[in-house]
């Protein structure tokens, strides 16, 4: 019992530190989840486009940002970028100076290439039947898609595209590598000064309690938006 | 070919231990992916309820996190003496997370085994072992190495996050390579080129086992 009394008042002596901790935690994972799927919807559709042209694009793209550790992307941009005179000099150093921005662009951008698999995935599965009913009901193709591809499309990528809110959530522990104070990084700073643990395990059940929170609003989700299926 | 200021060699040796710690929790977390599936299928509440328990809390934490507290926990609690050094925790750290993870994938092998096979090999005489071992095992491999080969990608780039507690693989020898040199961007450019060409070397071996452990499947 005194070792769960330990870990409640380390947590009351830190709460303002892991309440901003948490806060950064949730603003990157909002912000970048809803940059990654702007970008992953035009890359999906790239993915399968008829053309070759978009389609190795997309292909090239996906296979870099899959295929590396999302720590060698957070640190290409984040120290690798400033080695140029031409970036330090550029309009965009004000933002690439700072590891905020860094941290966002590389989550982001390496979330796309995953959400884009998935929703290319959910395009696939949309049934055929439906696509022939848009067609049938006379739908331009930029109707057909907007009206009723993607929407089905997303329907069905929901759950899989939850499974990626949590795997993108666990991913924000990094920033801490780039000095950002996130929950992780805050407990690594509370261990530095205790010379224990403990903060590290009190990080531990909160991202254990964000995945449940996230998990679950993804299955409300689902019912909600597929209601109007026959079950 | 990026100008790499004579760190050729030492990424390269960065990239031996990224693959002897990948490896090594590859064996760590396969053993741990077996034991945790056979205890989520156990009929035993006592042993089934609680690992599963377990096994889910451990896929709501980071990666990052977990290796952070293998290492620093164990400084803490068995001292400098006993304590495993970096390599130690993170085979460690990536193989209860593989095994973790792996304990679900096999778990769906396992019963993705017919039940009329396992009649089969009863009505042949088969005990339970020779049933495990030559029926049951290899079939729920066969229904696991997809999702064991996504696991393996995972844990390869994972590895990478040894190097924030000093483990001298592909990106701790890029980051002192970028700190001698100054100019970052080749270093970090070179280490993503090791990574992929690992994962892109991996991706026909698994095909290649994948198509091995189906042989004598009716298509």
């Amino acid at each position: 019992m005194s070792a769960l009394s330990d870990l409640w008042d380390l947590v009351v002596d830190n709460q303002q530190a892991f309440l901003r901790g948490v806060g950064l935690t949730l603003e990157l994972l909002l912000l970048s989840a809803a940059i990654a799927f702007l970008l992953a919807v035009p890359l999906a559709l790239m993915r399968l486009s008829r053309r070759g042209g978009p389609r190795r694009f997309a292909y090239i793209y996906i296979y870099l940002f899959r295929g590396t550790p999302l720590l060698t992307q957070l640190f290409l941009i984040y120290y690798g970028l400033a080695q140029f005179e031409a970036v330090r000099h550029s309009l965009l150093w004000p933002i690439l100076r700072d590891p905020w921005p860094c941290a966002l662009i590389a989550l982001s951008l390496n979330m796309s290439a995953y959400v884009a698999e998935v929703l290319r995935g959910g395009i696939l599965g949309v049934p055929a039947s439906e696509r022939e009913a848009g067609l049938a009901a006379g739908l331009s193709p930029f109707q057909l898609y907007r009206l009723i591809i993607l929407p089905r499309a997303f329907r069905i990528a929901l759950p899989a595209l939850g499974n990626e809110m949590v795997v993108q959530m666990k991913s924000t522990a990094l920033v801490s590598t780039i000095t950002l104070l996130d929950l992780t990084g805050v407990s690594r700073r509370i261990v530095s000064r205790t010379y224990s643990t403990d903060a590290l395990f009190v990080a531990g059940i909160i991202y254990v309690v964000m995945t449940y929170a996230i998990s679950r609003g993804f299955r409300l989700a689902e019912g909600r938006l597929n209601r109007h299926l026959a079950r | 070919m990026p100008d790499l200021a004579g760190f050729g060699p030492q990424l390269l040796a960065g990239a031996a231990v990224t693959l002897e710690l990948a490896f090594s929790a590859l064996a760590l977390g396969l053993v741990l992916g077996l034991l945790g599936a056979a205890a989520k299928l156990s009929a035993a509440a006592w042993i089934r309820v609680p690992v599963t328990l377990v096994l889910n809390l451990l896929r709501g934490v980071p990666e990052f996190l977990i290796l952070l507290i293998v290492y620093f926990g164990a400084a803490q609690w068995l001292g400098d003496d006993l304590a495993p050094g970096p390599f130690g925790a993170g085979v460690f750290a990536l193989g209860i997370v593989f095994g973790a993870y792996s304990s679900e994938t096999f778990r769906g092998g396992f019963l993705a085994v017919s039940a009329g096979q396992l009649e089969a090999a009863r009505a042949f005489g088969m005990g339970y072992r020779q049933t495990f071992f030559l029926i049951r095992l290899p079939q729920a491999w066969r229904f696991a190495l997809p999702g064991i080969g996504n696991l393996w990608q995972g844990l390869v780039k994972d590895t990478s996050l040894v190097s924030v507690v000093g483990l001298e693989e592909t990106i701790r020898k890029a980051n002192i390579a970028a700190e001698v040199t100054k100019h970052p961007f080749p270093f970090y450019l070179a280490a993503m080129a090791i990574y992929l060409a690992i994962v892109s070397v991996s991706n026909p071996v698994f095909a290649w086992m994948e198509r091995r452990a189906s042989r004598g499947v009716p298509r």
